[in-house]
């Protein structure tokens, strides 16, 4: 069945039309990669996803429920950056969202209940590697281990889709590729809807078992904000995920992946070209 | 070298520091000598030694009246009333703070109303204050707090828009109530941020402090000082002001300990002032 629709979604600011006619049935267990030119409305698709904005026409369902207002347990998230609470412990960090859920006056945990989630918080620590800096301050990690702890975070609660905004933006190209094996481990072992949006076409080709590009179908040069960006190409690559990154039948599929962000980007007024698939 | 990129030495640096205490007491031996030398009587800039045994006294010798010691007495009571203003304030700032900064409905129901509040000069409301609540503490204390917690509203307001919407963002999808959020999100790291918005604003509170007792008071630091200008006796006034000058030192310092101490996860990045 399908985890996410995505039904006729439009999305304006004022008079700008930002996206238009977005239709999308992702099914459960998919990684979906989103990558466009910048400024084609994917992170805006994102948000929507999140309900942290709400779609101006259309409909978005995670699996059968109604439409969310606002952002819920049922989705995860991690951003760029400030996705974890740097006021609190890396453990911390991994027992608040089990005290969110058990303690909703105090939002703290005492005695057993306590004890309890910060077993499994350790237990979780160790799988993601972040084990010996369990009483560290999220700001005295490196930026891999903040991104790793977030993803940890983000799946305490077990949502039905992870939403990932550009997780390893900030990243070094080292610890992009360790990041990279990392979340694939992750979605293996779990079985959980991924959605990602990057701008890096070989990331989203090498994670993604379905990668949707998003663009403008129509442009005007004079008024290059009066139509909004679509869904312009939707690949599937099957689910052999990670054991073959640079399979050889999927290179045509980025050629024209990439060709479509580089005329997104060539045709705006003073944009700057796509980073070029490496 | 350029003279913006010489730096001093450890030696230097201290000497520097020193510097400008050692002219400023330097002027004031000068300038007393050069008065009493005038006029052996002169009150308005007594030697130092007289300052210096008149403060040993003030510290020590119970007052003949009353049988306290004036100092201790005065520094009891005022420091009372500012830390019951200042605590007053801290905790509208926080409540109101935290509303403005994470409620929109709150945001555009006070935010302009704090605006105006806060344009209201404090001291032109003391004869209110002084008529309404009478002549004894409440009015002093209420007088602190009317006039910082404008500003702290404000800045704590300001300190919780600044969270990251992505912490937001990230705390309602891990579950959070708006309640969890307040308290387990924006209340903790607010906290380092009251503290250092609290020492900015005793400078304002010892202001009002001073300014209340000076018109009614039985005791007091600013009510000793405004008593004794009747008598020229600057050998009172200032011990008195130096004294003031190393309690809010010395209660500047001890918040920003505090905050160090209890609070480390905020100094991790950088110095702070």
């Amino acid at each position: 069945m399908s985890a996410v629709t995505v039904r006729d979604v439009f999305k304006t600011y004022g008079d700008a039309p930002v996206l238009e006619r977005v239709n999308l049935e992702v099914a459960d267990g998919d990684f979906c990669a989103i990558v466009g030119a910048s400024g084609c409305g994917k992170s805006t698709f994102l948000r929507m996803l999140l309900a942290q904005e709400l779609p101006s026409r259309g409909r978005i369902h995670i699996g059968d429920a109604r439409p969310a207002r606002e952002p819920g347990p049922d989705r995860g998230v991690v951003f760029q950056r400030y996705s974890v609470f740097p006021h609190l412990s890396v453990r911390d960090n991994l027992i608040l969202p089990v005290s969110f859920r058990d303690s909703p006056i105090l939002g703290r945990l005492f005695g057993s209940a306590l004890r309890k989630a910060e077993a499994e918080a350790n237990a979780t620590l160790e799988r993601v590697g972040l084990a010996h800096v369990a009483d560290a301050w999220p700001s005295q990690l490196s930026g891999g281990m903040q991104q790793r702890l977030a993803i940890a975070q983000a799946l305490v609660r077990r949502p039905r889709v992870l939403l990932l905004d550009e997780p390893f933006g900030a990243l070094d190209p080292g610890t992009r590729l360790s990041m990279h094996d990392f979340l694939l481990d992750l979605w293996r072992d779990s079985g959980m809807t991924i959605f990602m949006v990057s701008h890096d076409l070989s990331e989203a080709f090498k994670l993604g078992t379905r990668v949707v590009v998003f663009d403008k179908p129509r442009w005007d040069p004079q008024d290059p904000s009066r139509y909004g960006a679509t869904i312009t190409h939707d690949f599937r690559l099957g689910d052999k995920k990670g054991e073959t990154s640079n399979d050889p039948t999927h290179e045509s599929d980025r050629e024209t992946a990439a060709a479509a962000i580089r005329d997104a980007d060539a045709a705006r007024p003073g944009g700057n070209p796509a980073a070029p698939p490496s | 070298m350029r003279w913006i990129n010489r730096r001093p030495g450890r030696p230097l640096l201290f000497v520097l520091a020193a510097l400008p205490f050692v002219l400023t007491l330097l002027a004031y031996v000068v300038g007393s000598d050069i008065r009493r030398t005038a006029n052996p009587n002169d009150k308005l800039l007594p030697a130092l030694e007289k300052v210096i045994d008149r403060a040993q006294a003030l510290a020590t010798e119970p007052d003949r009246r009353s049988g306290e010691i004036l100092l201790w007495q005065d520094t009891a009571a005022s420091l009372q009333r500012l830390a019951i203003g200042v605590a007053c304030a801290a905790a509208i700032g926080v409540v109101f703070g935290l509303l403005i900064g994470l409620f929109p409905l709150a945001r555009s129901a006070l935010a302009s109303y704090v605006a105006v509040l806060s344009l209201i000069p404090p001291l032109a409301l003391l004869p209110v204050l002084f008529l309404v609540f009478g002549l004894g503490e409440t009015a002093k204390i209420v007088l602190i707090t009317v006039g910082i917690t404008p500003f702290l509203i404000r800045d704590l307001g300001q300190r919780v828009l600044e969270i990251p919407l992505e912490q937001l963002v990230k705390a309602q999808t891990l579950g959070a109530s708006s309640w969890q959020i307040m308290t387990r999100v924006a209340l903790p790291q607010l906290a380092p941020r009251l503290i250092q918005a609290v020492r900015l604003s005793l400078g304002p509170a010892w202001l009002f402090l001073i300014a209340s007792e000076a018109i009614a008071a039985q005791a007091g630091l600013g009510y000793r000082i405004f008593l004794v200008r009747r008598y020229l006796a600057m050998d009172i006034i200032i011990p008195y002001v130096l004294w003031i000058t190393v309690l809010a030192f010395l209660i500047d310092w001890s918040l920003r300990l505090t905050s160090r101490r209890a609070f480390r996860w905020a100094h991790v990045e950088g110095e702070s002032l």
